[in-house]
């Protein structure tokens, strides 16, 4: 009865899978690790960045007493949250009240495990990279639906209906302009994408595709000025109006962690990732990931928070079209050019990408302080 | 990291003192009125049909834009039919002013 055990093909050191990368534990340990505190530095430092940057630009000082500059206001922070006491509202669904910031949390950081860092220095290059980017990155709204629902909070709830309408509408132009790389590129592993971009930056070749990006990856993360589902001024905080301390901490976390996820992404996609002349890849990396996340600050302070009609609007009827459009344009350039793209395509994209914003932006009507769509 | 918080709670260093005002529900300071579960606004639905219709569109792009090249004209002309079939929903949802928020 057990002598045909002995014959079974597969011994166990081929229970891995022998296409992931270096076949072997200890990867997987290292590249843990190293996303974790990638993860959470880069959590700390843009909280007290966006806190700087945005006090300079509003001609104040910001965080300046913890620590020197002010560097430790974000540890201070998490000290301070992790002491308070939580307090579980008496007529909430306990168990999804419980599961909603884990459920949150935790797909953030499993992005990263797609991001390459350096030449091949990722913890698994997926050949489905962007498919699962996308894929894992909208289930953490799933999170932020469960927070708002089991609250049993009338604004908890109408945040997260907000929150869970606009990320469905901004999914489609993020998935159409990674389409538009994808196919430039060939390929849908991270690692790919950055080494189809040696010679120049995919931002040049599709600069359309990068606004696009960028302004629904904005919208994505809930930040400002797509804000409207944590609007303070109307419904309180949005979703988590009922969460204290730590569970509190892990919704700021997987806000701020997001932010972090799409800069990287971004970076990694559009801005030619670990490439770069001089310094080490990981660095560069890391500067462009910062770069990205000071745009999305910059645009924070500059532009004043959008209506909920403007909001889906925006993102049905200008990016959503404009992002087929630069797909379709971008096949049939790829078709005609299956060799690579030359370069002076550049100005041609860069002229195609301002000739349809300019067009499609007609059917903005402006007027009386109002703006729609006509 | 995770453990910390488990941790603290269970070295009394996280107060726990619940009563009745502090577990109460937390609307603007007043007292909540009526139930939270209710039906909801139908606008949200639109949005979410929309999506799944082309969230599966999408699904049928990906793996043509990876293998384009070796495909040629004829898989773009295909997908621009296809695309094209998809948008006649996106026109009619246009016309309706279902993209409308009122």
């Amino acid at each position: 009865m057990f002598a045909g055990l002995n014959n079974n093909p597969v011994s166990f050191p081929q229970a891995m899978p022998p296409d992931w990368p270096g076949n072997a534990w200890w990867h997987w340990v290292i590249f843990t690790v190293i996303i974790l505190v990638f993860f959470l530095g880069s959590v700390i430092m843009f909280i007290y960045m966006e806190r700087r940057v945005l006090a300079k630009m509003q001609a104040r000082i910001g965080p300046n007493r913890v620590g020197p500059f002010g560097l430790l206001q974000a540890i201070a922070d998490a000290v301070k949250v992790l002491m308070k006491e939580m307090v579980t509202p008496a007529n909430a669904d306990k168990i999804v009240y419980w599961l909603a910031p884990a459920i949150t949390f935790a797909p953030v950081v499993m992005v990263l495990a797609v991001v390459p860092f350096a030449d091949g220095a990722l913890l698994a290059d997926l050949n489905i990279g962007i498919l699962y980017v996308l894929a894992i990155s909208s289930l953490s709204s799933i999170g932020v639906f469960m927070a708002g629902w089991s609250s049993n909070n009338k604004y908890s709830l109408i945040g997260a209906m907000r929150m869970v309408a606009a990320v469905v509408s901004y999914e489609m132009p993020i998935v159409l302009a990674l389409a538009s790389v994808v196919l430039i590129a060939g390929s849908m592993s991270l690692n790919d994408i950055v080494i189809a971009q040696q010679s120049y930056p995919m931002l040049l070749m599709q600069p359309l595709a990068f606004l696009l990006m960028f302004i629904a990856g904005c919208a994505e993360i809930n930040r400002s000025p797509f804000d409207l589902m944590e609007a303070d001024s109307e419904i309180v905080a949005g979703f988590h109006t009922e969460y204290t301390g730590m569970k509190f901490a892990l919704f700021y976390l997987a806000e701020y962690g997001e932010a972090v996820v799409m800069s990287s992404v971004i970076a990694t996609v559009f801005l030619g990732g670990w490439q770069g002349p001089f310094l080490w890849p990981w660095l560069w990396f890391i500067l462009k990931t910062f770069f990205v996340f000071f745009l999305m600050i910059w645009t924070r302070t500059t532009l004043p928070r959008v209506r909920i009609d403007q909001l889906m609007s925006l993102a049905w009827k200008f990016l959503f079209p404009l992002a087929l459009i630069n797909l379709i344009f971008t096949g049939i350039e790829v078709l005609t050019y299956p060799d690579g793209i030359p370069w002076y395509f550049i100005f041609a994209n860069i002229a195609i990408g301002a000739i349809l914003v300019l067009l499609w932006s007609r059917l903005y009507k402006v007027g009386g302080g109002r703006i729609a769509v006509g | 990291m995770i453990l910390l918080p488990v941790l603290f709670r269970f070295l009394k260093v996280v107060p726990h003192h619940p009563n009745a005002i502090k577990t109460a529900t937390f609307e603007c300071g007043m007292e909540t009125i009526g139930k939270t579960w209710v039906q909801f606004n139908f606008r949200y639905y639109f949005y979410a049909l929309i999506f799944v219709a082309f969230d599966v569109l999408v699904v049928f792009i990906y793996p043509l834009a990876v293998q384009l090249r070796n495909l040629g004209y004829s898989a773009l002309i295909g997908i621009v039919v296809f695309i094209a079939i998809v948008l006649v929903g996106y026109i009619y949802a246009w016309k309706k002013r279902v993209l409308e928020w009122k």
